[in-house]
């Protein structure tokens, strides 16, 4: 576990200390998440890191995850995909199913003075608020720009219930009775993905993939699928090339559900065996200190996607203090300001053109990445993370736009 | 004498649920959503980009700018002078004037960019005691090197428009010291062109120098 004081050398003991006594509001409140999984994807992962820690704060915090057999995870992962603006089908059976499966949860859970809950899966818990009582949060981790209207008006019925909505990005934001609050996720400076790391390690994980550091290297962390548009960076890489020496790494790894995932990974791959100077790396899931190493020894790091839910990755490279390119979509607006943290783009031409500028220009690329550093220092570490989970566990008892403690 | 006691604040951001796809339905948005929306986006940047000088302009204006690529209308959306104002609702006012001769002299009405759309959003602060309490001028400069960030931007930003109490808390205190002159040269400072560390400096400057020495 990692210590709270662990952070005060890198957001200041201010910082620390106000946590403390926000956390002095709530004590003796009991907070409750609540999700449908213990381990694997963002939620648990950020349900690791935030629970000791608030723990450590004085906040009474725990974690239950929800029981569901093959058949209600089937019918959540139709869910998932239908709020992601994939087409679905959901029988009247299935959502039966789904509610039966919440009830019968809610039975067995017993429950705290704040529910918090995560994400569809457990939403119709809330049924048991008449009931019960206690005070009722529902957080949303996922992208609902464009939900599937059936999906959206079954969930809308459980979610007007709750005190509050959390969204992670003002275009997931939707009309509704209750208040909607925006956290945005965070990164936590002192992961293996985002530690400082000394030279030495950063050059030996560049000699051992062969990439030379006395040249220029542009680089994408990302899945290999259609949404994150490998094949547009690898044009931008060839735009540039013509003009200046550098080299391209696409590293990640990871399951795709895009359907023609495997068609774009045999067209980056035929793409990289005709040039020397375009490494593909698929890197294990415990490749973080690789990940790490490869950004931090980067001259410009990218992030093209065609569609993104947050993309923490633009988080995790300007933390590393690179100057970034990123397209203008999803949750990214809010971790670049054009031209002052890093740059935004909208086309392959424009990612080529700021590529070569950044390049060039490194005076004016660090500067950039100094900003984008200090940026997510201010707004996307995990002590916001903190700082916004209380405010949001005292905005349940205080009303009011001042709120005096 | 009644000693100046430093609050400090967290911000928690509300979304509203509406938005803006052009310029019309900015307005629309600007005439009714609560004043603490106005507030929150003409000052998210100046907290949010606290480390960048000279400022980014207020969301308005960059939206204006970077979405809607309306280049003369978000100049003089960014240029308007928020230290003047002692109310939201003046601040308003004057924003909505200006869509509103934007909009009566063209005919062009441009759409952002498909997931680039206004979203209106508004704020909440949660006040808190912070243990500093200047009972002199001598220990107030002693103590604003120590307060945070966050500390000052309540006594200089919120409380004269979130709070519409007319002034920054630090110049009503030095005028109930009745160091009117200090009072006079913090009130005409103009905190906007400033970062809030750049903002410190300067103010514990001008305690310097027109404090009691």
């Amino acid at each position: 576990m990692v210590p709270i004081e662990d952070y005060a050398p890198i957001v200041g003991q201010r910082a620390i200390d106000e946590l403390f006594q926000l956390a002095e509001h709530v004590k003796g409140k009991h907070v409750q998440n609540i999700n449908s999984t213990a381990v694997g994807g963002g939620v648990a992962e950020i349900l690791t890191r935030v629970i000791p820690l608030l723990n450590q704060l004085g906040v009474l915090a725990r974690w239950d995850v929800i029981k569901g057999n093959e058949k209600f995870f089937a019918v959540t992962k139709k869910f998932h995909n239908g709020l992601h603006g994939v087409p679905v089908d959901i029988s009247k059976e299935e959502f039966e199913w789904f509610e039966e499966v919440n009830r019968q949860n809610a039975k067995e859970l017993s429950f705290e003075d704040i529910v918090f809950v995560h994400d569809p899966q457990p939403v119709a818990l809330i049924e048991r608020r008449s009931e019960l009582g206690k005070n009722w949060i529902w957080r949303c981790h996922i992208d609902f720009s464009q939900p599937d209207k059936n999906i959206w008006k079954f969930l809308e019925q459980y979610i007007r219930h709750y005190d509050v909505a959390v969204f992670s990005a003002p275009a997931f934001a939707r009309t509704l009775s209750i208040p909607q609050v925006l956290i945005p996720p965070s990164i936590d400076p002192l992961s293996d993905k985002n530690k400082d790391l000394p030279p030495e390690i950063i050059d030996k994980i560049f000699a051992r993939f062969q990439i030379d550091q006395s040249r220029p290297i542009m680089t994408q962390i990302s899945r290999f699928d259609f949404l994150k548009d490998p094949l547009g960076v690898i044009k931008a890489y060839k735009l540039v090339k013509q003009h200046i020496d550098l080299q391209l790494v696409l590293a990640g790894g990871g399951a795709t559900d895009d359907p023609e995932g495997p068609v774009i990974m045999k067209q980056v791959q035929e793409e990289a065996e005709k040039d020397k100077d375009i490494f593909v790396l698929f890197l294990p899931p415990s490749s973080d200190i690789e990940i790490n190493a490869l950004v931090r020894g980067s001259t410009v790091v990218l992030q093209k996607s065609l569609k993104e839910g947050f993309g923490l990755t633009v988080s995790e490279a300007l933390w590393k203090g690179k100057p970034t390119i990123a397209s203008a979509v999803g949750g990214i607006p809010l971790q670049i300001a054009h031209k002052h943290s890093g740059i935004l783009t909208h086309s392959i031409e424009g990612t080529a053109y700021w590529i070569k500028q950044l390049i060039n220009e490194p005076d004016y690329a660090r500067q950039l990445g100094m900003n984008g550093k200090e940026h997510i220092r201010n707004n996307f570490l995990i002590t916001r993370h903190l700082k916004d989970y209380l405010l949001l566990f005292l905005s349940l008892f205080h009303k009011g736009d001042v709120v005096d403690l | 004498m009644n000693g100046f006691h430093f609050n400090t604040k967290s911000d928690q951001t509300i979304l509203l649920g509406r938005k803006a796809r052009n310029l019309s339905e900015l307005l629309s948005g600007l005439q009714t959503v609560p004043n603490s929306s106005i507030y929150y986006h003409t000052h998210k940047y100046l907290h949010q980009h606290q480390y960048l000088s000279p400022e980014p302009p207020n969301d308005f204006a960059y939206w204006i700018t970077q979405a809607l690529n309306e280049q003369t209308l978000g100049e003089q959306i960014s240029s308007v002078d928020i230290v003047q104002f002692r109310t939201i609702e003046e601040l308003r006012t004057t924003f909505v004037r200006l869509f509103q001769t934007h909009l009566a002299g063209t005919e062009r009405l441009p759409s952002a960019p498909l997931g680039q759309e206004f979203h209106f959003m508004t704020s909440r602060i949660f006040v808190l005691k912070t243990p500093y309490v200047a009972r002199s001028l001598e220990e107030f400069r002693e103590m604003l090197q120590r307060v945070s960030i966050n500390t000052l931007y309540y006594h200089v930003f919120d409380a004269k428009l979130k709070l519409e109490k007319g002034d920054n808390d630090f110049s009503r205190w030095f005028r109930d010291l009745g160091n009117l002159e200090l009072a006079e040269q913090v009130s005409r400072l103009d905190p906007y062109t400033y970062t809030l560390e750049g903002l410190r400096n300067k103010l514990i400057h001008l305690v310097e120098k027109y404090g009691p020495h």
